[in-house]
C-alpha cells in the first residue's frame, strides 16, 4: 500500500485506475471482499485531541482499527480550501483509500462534492445534513446525529440544577445545528420549570480561546449558573465555567475529568457505531447509505454518566425522558412554539420527529431564548 | 611564489584568457545570489534534519516523503502548483513594496477584503452579463479593493510616518472582522445555513482549469503577474524611480522624485495583486466568499516574498517550493505520524537561515571581479 | 432586574473585569518590548516567543505540577528566542524587522509541534488574590478576583519607570537606543547591551504568554493567542517607550477586547464581528494620531530602525 507511484504518467493513470477497479464493491463477488483489506480515510480541522468535536471523530475512527483487514489514515488541522481536496485526493491516490470521511462542514460544498465528481467509484460521506438525492451524487453521503436530543436532556438536568434559573450557551456561529442546540437545551429546562431563560453569546468562530472564556464569564456575570456550549472545543468553556463555580453541561465528547464537581452530564457523539456500520457494510459490497441519520435510539448519539450534582429527582425525570427518546416518539419540537421575537415557528398541535427535515433549516430562537442569530 | 610572481603568473594567466575573464566576471556577479540562496537552504535543511533526528524520526524518510508529495508524481506536482497560485499574487503584495523599503505584511486583509468585493459585485451581473466580462469585473472590484487596502498603508506611511508594518497587520485584522461580517451578515446568502457565505457563483462562471492540467487559471495569471512585476522595477522609469527612493528617500526627494505617489502608487499595485488573489480563491475555487478565505495565503507570501529576496522572477520557483512543502505535509502526517506543524517548522527554519545568509552578500572576494586582480 | 444579573451595569463591570483580566499579556509582553526598543532594536518575533511560552509553561506545569515552575521554565525559552533573535539581528546587513516575522513563523511553529501532547491535559493554574470580598455581588468579587501575575507586572511596570530614570543600567540602555556612536564613545559595548535587552525583553514576552495558557483562558492549544504579541509592539509605540504608559495602554486594549462578548450579554447583539475588531481599530487610530511624517516618532530611541 505504501508503494511509491513512478513519475510516469501514464503507468500512473493506469495504477490507479486499476487500483480503483479492483476496490470497487460490487464488481467482484462479495465472498473475496468479506475480509478485504480497507483503506479508510479521515479528515479532521482542527487537533484530534481538543476533547470535542474532532476528538469525537477520532475515537469513532479508533474503534475502526479493531476491524480486521481494516486501515486508517488520518489527516488533522486540514483547513476548509482547496487544501482539503488535495488531501482527499492524496489519500486516494498514495494511500489506497476507497471511503473517505471528510468530517468538518466546510468541506462539502465545493470540496467533497468536486472530488466526488472526479473520483466516482470512491466514496464520501460527510459529516452533516446537506446531501441532497436531486442535487447530489450516488457516491456521496451525509450522516449525522440527532444530538439535541442530548442537549434537551442535558436541559432538563439543568433546570433542575439552576439556582438563578438562568441558564447560558456559548454558540460559535448561527448555523441550524447549532440553533437546534440552543433550543432543544431551553426546552429541556423548560420541561422543567417554564420560568428558566437561556442567554447565548456567539462567539463567531469556531475555536477561539479567549472569546470562549470572555463569553463564559459574561454569561456568568448576568446571572447564569448552569452553562454549556456548541463550539469545536468546549475545554475552555467548561474549565472557566468551573472556575467561576458555575455548573456545565458537556457537548461533543466527555468533558468530566476536567470538573468532575461540576459536570452534571454531556450531550456526546457515538461515531465508533456509525463508523463501523459504515464500514461492516462495504466490506460486504453492500450499498452504502446515502443519508444516514440516528440519535440516542440509533447509537449516534450518547449521554455521559450523570455527575454528583445532579439532585435526586433529575436523575429520574433524566431516565424517564432518556427511555421516552429511546422509543422514538419523544420529540423535542412539539407545538406551540414561538421564537423570541414573538412569531409561531411551531403551531399548536404539529410536531417534528426527530429526522424532519425542517429542522435543517433552522433559523430561530425560542421564546426564552436571550440573544439573536444576526 | 613570492607576490610578484603570483601577479605576474594571474596576469599573463588573464591575458590569455581575455575572452574568457568577461564571461567568469558576469558569472561570478550574477552566481552570488544563487549560491548563497543555496547554501542557506542547504544550511536550512541541515538544521531540520538536526531536529528530525533529535526527536527519534528518520531525516531521509521525511525528504522522501516530501518529494513524493511534492513532485513526486503528476497528481504531486499538480498539488503543488496549486497551493503555489496564491501565493504568487500574495508574494507580490510584499515583494514590490520591499523594493521601496517598506515592510507589508498585511496582504491577508486585501485578500479577504478583495474575495469579498469580486463576491458581491458579481451577484448583480449573474445571467445579464456573459462570465468572461463577470470575471473581469469581480477582477478590477478586488484590485480595486485591495488596492485601496494596502495603499492605505502607505499613505499613512508617507503621510503620517505610521509605521507601514503594524498599520498593514492591524488593518489585516480588521479586513477579516469586516470579511466576516459582510459574509454572515450584509451578503449572506439565506440557503447557505450551515456555512454563512455569499450567493454561490454559477458553475459557468467560475474561473476553470487550465487545459490538460488539474490547476485553475490563477496560477497562469499569477505567472503574468510576476513578469509583469518584473518589467515594472527593472524596465520602466517608474520602477526605477521606485528602487532609487527605496534605496534613500532623502536622497530621491532631493531628485525631485515623487516619493510620496511613488509610495502610495506601489502599495497599491501590491493590494491589488492581493485583491486578485482573493478573487480567484473565490471565483476559481470556493464559488462564493466565506471565512475559507483567510485560509493564510497573505501570511505564507511574506516567506515567499522574502525568500525570493523580493525578486518577481524569482517568486515563481520559490512559491512553487514552498507549494510542494505544504503539498507534502499531509503526507508527512499520515506516514510518519508528525504532527503538521513539522512543515511549519520547517518552512520558519529556511525562513530564519535565509534572511541570516543576507550577511554573506559582499564578504566573499570571489563574487567580486573587482576585488580579484591586484594592479601589477 | 431579576436577582442574579446586573443588567446595563454587566458591561462597564464588564470590560473592567475583562481589562484586568485580557491586558496581563498585554503588559508584560510590552515592557519586554519597551525594554528591548529602549536599547534601539525591535523585536516582532515575540509573537511566537509569547506562543512558545505559553506552551513551555502548560507543558511543565502538566508534568511537574506547579504553574510557576511553568512560568519560570516560560521565562527560559523566552530567554532562548531572544538570543537567538538579538545574536542573529547584530550581523551586518539583517534586517531586524524581516528576522522578527521569520523567528514569529518558527516559533509559532515550534510551539504547535511540541505542544501536540500538551492540548488534552489540564495543568495546574496560576493562583489569583481575591480583592472583591467585600462586595456581595458575585460579579464583582469575580472581577476584582485578580490575578497575581497582573500585580506583578504592575510592580515591573513601576520598578521599569523608576529604573529607567535613576539607574546606571536604565542610562546605558537609553543611551545605546538614542545612539550607537554616543555608546561607543563612552565605552559602552552596544551590542552587548542590545543583546541583553532583546533577551530579557524575550522572557517577559514569555511570561505573557504562561499568562495565556496557565490562568486564562488557562488552556492550550493552537489558537490560544489572538495576535498579542504583534499587538504589544504597536502598545510600546502608543505608549511612547514608557513603562507606565504601556501598563495603563494595556488596560484599555484588554477593555476593548472584552467589548464584545460584555455587548452581546446585554443583548447588543447586531454585528458583533465589529466589536471584535475595536482592538485593533482603537491601536490603528491611536497610531495614527500620536505619529508624524515629520519628526521621527517623539520619543522614539535614535537607533530604532523603526523611527528611521
Amino acid at each position: 500500500m505504501t508503494r511509491l507511484l513512478s513519475m510516469n504518467r501514464r503507468h500512473f493513470l493506469q495504477a490507479s485506475a486499476a487500483g480503483a477497479l479492483a476496490l470497487t464493491p460490487g464488481l467482484l463477488p462479495s465472498r473475496a471482499l468479506a475480509q478485504s483489506a480497507l483503506t479508510v480515510g479521515f479528515i479532521y480541522v482542527g487537533p484530534k485531541d481538543d476533547y470535542g468535536y474532532n476528538q469525537a471523530h477520532a475515537e469513532g475512527a479508533a474503534a475502526l482499527k479493531a476491524l480486521p483487514g481494516v486501515t486508517i489514515v488520518e489527516e488533522e488541522n486540514v483547513p476548509e480550501t482547496v487544501d482539503v481536496q488535495k488531501t482527499m485526493e492524496s489519500m486516494i491516490n498514495l494511500d489506497g483509500a476507497t471511503l473517505i470521511f471528510p468530517t468538518s462542514f466546510g468541506y462539502f460544498n465545493p470540496h467533497m462534492l468536486a472530488m466526488a465528481a472526479k473520483y466516482p467509484d470512491i466514496q464520501f460521506r460527510h459529516c452533516g445534513g446537506l446531501w441532497q438525492e436531486s442535487k447530489n451524487p450516488a457516491n456521496t453521503g451525509s450522516y449525522f446525529g440527532y444530538i439535541f436530543q442530548g442537549q434537551y436532556l442535558n436541559g432538563v438536568v439543568a433546570g433542575y440544577t439552576s439556582k438563578s434559573k438562568k441558564i447560558g450557551f456559548v454558540a460559535a456561529k448561527p448555523i441550524p445545528q447549532v440553533l437546534q442546540n440552543i433550543n432543544a437545551f431551553l426546552l429541556g429546562a423548560r420541561a422543567v420549570d417554564p420560568s428558566i431563560t437561556c442567554q447565548v453569546i456567539f462567539t463567531g468562530e469556531w475555536s477561539l480561546a479567549v472569546k470562549e472564556a470572555e463569553a463564559t464569564n459574561a454569561l456568568i456575570d448576568q446571572g447564569a449558573d448552569v452553562i454549556t456550549c456548541h463550539v469545536d472545543s468546549p475545554k475552555v468553556v467548561v474549565e472557566t465555567a468551573a472556575g467561576r463555580g458555575a455548573f456545565v453541561c458537556g457537548y461533543h465528547a466527555n468533558q468530566s475529568p476536567l470538573a468532575p464537581e461540576k459536570y452534571l452530564t454531556g450531550a456526546e457523539w457515538a461515531w465508533g457505531n456509525v463508523y463501523t456500520d459504515f464500514v461492516k457494510k462495504l466490506q460486504a459490497g453492500e450499498k452504502l447509505g446515502n443519508f444516514v441519520r440516528g440519535g440516542l435510539k440509533d447509537g449516534f448519539v450518547k449521554m455521559s454518566p450523570l455527575g454528583p450534582a445532579v439532585p435526586a429527582e433529575g436523575r429520574t425525570k433524566f431516565d424517564a425522558t432518556l427511555a421516552e427518546m429511546m422509543t422514538g416518539k419523544f420529540s423535542v419540537f412539539k407545538g406551540p412554539i414561538k421564537d423570541n421575537k414573538g412569531n409561531v415557528v411551531v403551531a399548536a398541535g404539529k410536531s417534528y420527529a426527530e429526522d424532519a427535515i425542517e429542522l435543517e433549516s433552522m433559523d430561530y430562537l425560542v421564546e426564552g431564548v436571550v440573544g439573536s442569530t444576526a | 611564489m613570492t607576490v610578484e610572481a603570483n601577479t605576474a603568473a594571474i596576469s599573463i594567466a588573464s591575458e590569455r584568457s581575455s575572452v574568457l575573464r568577461p564571461v567568469l566576471e558576469w558569472l561570478a556577479r550574477r552566481a552570488e545570489p544563487v549560491v548563497i540562496s543555496f547554501g542557506a537552504i542547504l544550511i536550512g535543511l541541515a538544521l531540520f534534519s538536526i531536529f528530525i533526528l533529535v526527536i527519534g524520526k528518520p531525516p531521509a524518510t521525511l525528504f522522501q516523503l516530501m518529494y513524493t508529495g511534492g513532485f513526486g508524481s503528476w497528481f504531486s506536482i499538480q498539488n503543488s502548483l496549486s497551493r503555489a497560485a496564491p501565493l504568487l499574487l500574495t508574494a507580490l503584495c510584499v515583494a514590490l513594496p520591499a523594493r521601496l523599503g517598506l515592510v507589508i505584511i498585511g496582504g491577508e486583509g486585501a485578500v479577504v477584503l478583495g474575495g469579498v468585493a469580486a463576491a458581491a459585485i458579481a451577484l448583480p451581473f449573474i445571467g445579464m452579463l456573459p462570465a468572461l466580462l463577470v470575471l473581469l469585473l469581480m477582477a478590477a472590484a478586488a484590485m480595486v479593493v485591495g488596492g485601496i487596502w494596502i495603499g492605505l498603508a502607505g499613505f499613512l506611511r508617507h503621510y503620517r510616518g505610521v509605521n507601514e508594518t503594524i498599520s498593514s497587520l492591524l488593518l489585516a485584522y480588521i479586513a477579516i472582522a469586516l470579511m466576516n461580517q459582510f459574509v454572515e451578515g450584509l451578503l449572506r446568502d439565506p440557503a447557505s445555513l450551515n456555512k454563512p457565505s455569499t450567493s454561490p457563483l454559477p458553475a459557468e462562471y467560475m474561473l476553470g482549469k487550465m487545459p490538460g492540467m488539474d490547476v485553475h487559471w490563477g496560477l497562469a495569471i499569477g505567472v503574468v503577474a510576476c513578469i509583469a512585476s518584473w518589467v515594472l522595477i527593472e524596465v520602466t522609469s517608474y520602477g526605477f524611480a521606485a528602487r532609487i527612493a527605496g534605496g534613500n528617500v532623502r536622497a530621491a526627494q532631493i531628485q525631485g522624485l515623487p516619493v510620496g505617489r511613488l509610495i502610495v502608487g506601489f502599495t497599491a499595485i501590491a493590494g491589488s495583486f492581493a485583491g486578485l488573489a482573493g478573487m480567484i480563491e473565490v471565483a476559481a475555487v470556493q464559488g462564493s466568499a466565506n471565512a475559507s478565505l483567510a485560509a493564510g495565503y497573505g501570511y505564507t507570501g511574506i516567506l515567499v516574498a522574502f525568500l525570493a529576496r523580493h525578486n518577481p522572477l524569482a517568486i515563481i520557483p520559490v512559491a512553487v517550493l514552498l507549494g510542494g512543502i505544504d503539498a507534502s505535509g499531509g503526507l508527512i502526517q499520515r506516514r510518519m505520524a508528525l504532527p503538521d506543524a513539522t512543515v511549519l517548522v520547517l518552512q520558519g527554519t529556511l525562513f530564519v537561515v535565509i534572511l541570516f545568509c543576507e550577511t554573506f552578500y559582499g564578504r566573499f572576494k570571489i563574487f567580486n571581479p573587482d576585488l580579484w586582480k591586484r594592479s601589477a | 432586574m431579576d436577582a442574579g444579573g446586573i443588567g446595563i451595569w454587566g458591561v462597564p463591570l464588564a470590560i473592567f473585569a475583562g481589562a484586568i483580566r485580557v491586558s496581563t499579556p498585554f503588559i508584560f509582553v510590552s515592557l519586554g518590548e519597551t525594554i528591548t526598543e529602549r536599547s534601539g532594536r525591535i523585536n516582532l518575533g515575540l509573537e511566537g516567543t509569547l506562543v512558545f511560552g505559553a506552551m513551555t509553561a502548560y507543558a511543565i506545569a502538566v508534568l511537574s505540577g506547579s504553574p510557576w515552575l511553568g512560568v519560570l521554565a516560560a521565562m527560559g525559552t523566552g530567554a532562548v528566542f531572544g538570543l537567538v533573535h538579538g545574536w542573529i539581528c547584530k550581523w551586518p546587513k539583517v534586517n531586524d524587522i524581516a528576522i522578527g516575522i521569520a523567528m514569529m513563523q518558527f516559533g509559532l511553529g515550534l510551539a504547535f509541534f511540541l505542544g501536540k501532547p500538551f492540548i488534552q491535559p489540564a495543568a495546574p493554574h496560576l493562583p489569583s488574590i481575591q480583592l472583591g470580598a467585600w462586595s456581595d455581588l458575585p460579579q464583582v468579587q469575580a472581577a476584582l478576583n485578580i490575578n497575581a501575575l497582573f500585580i506583578l507586572g504592575g510592580v515591573l511596570a513601576l520598578f521599569l519607570w523608576w529604573a529607567f530614570r535613576n539607574t546606571r543600567i536604565g542610562l546605558v540602555l537609553r543611551v545605546v537606543g538614542d545612539s550607537t556612536d554616543a555608546a561607543r564613545a563612552m565605552g559602552i559595548n552596544p551590542d552587548r547591551v542590545r543583546l541583553l535587552a532583546t533577551v530579557v525583553g524575550g522572557s517577559l514576552a514569555a511570561v505573557g504568554g504562561a499568562y495565556l495558557s496557565l490562568y486564562y483562558p488557562g488552556s492550550w492549544n493552537e489558537g490560544i493567542s489572538s495576535g498579542q504579541g504583534l499587538m504589544a509592539v504597536a502598545l510600546v509605540i502608543f505608549a511612547r517607550w514608557n513603562p507606565i504608559g504601556c501598563f495603563l495602554a494595556a488596560l484599555l486594549f484588554g477593555g476593548a477586547g472584552a467589548l464584545g462578548p460584555a455587548l452581546q450579554s446585554v443583548g447588543v447583539t447586531q454585528g458583533y464581528y465589529l466589536f471584535y475588531a475595536a482592538p485593533y481599530v482603537l491601536t490603528l487610530a491611536i497610531l495614527i494620531a500620536t505619529s508624524s511624517p515629520t519628526r521621527s516618532l517623539a520619543g522614539a530611541p535614535g537607533a530604532l530602525s523603526l523611527a528611521k
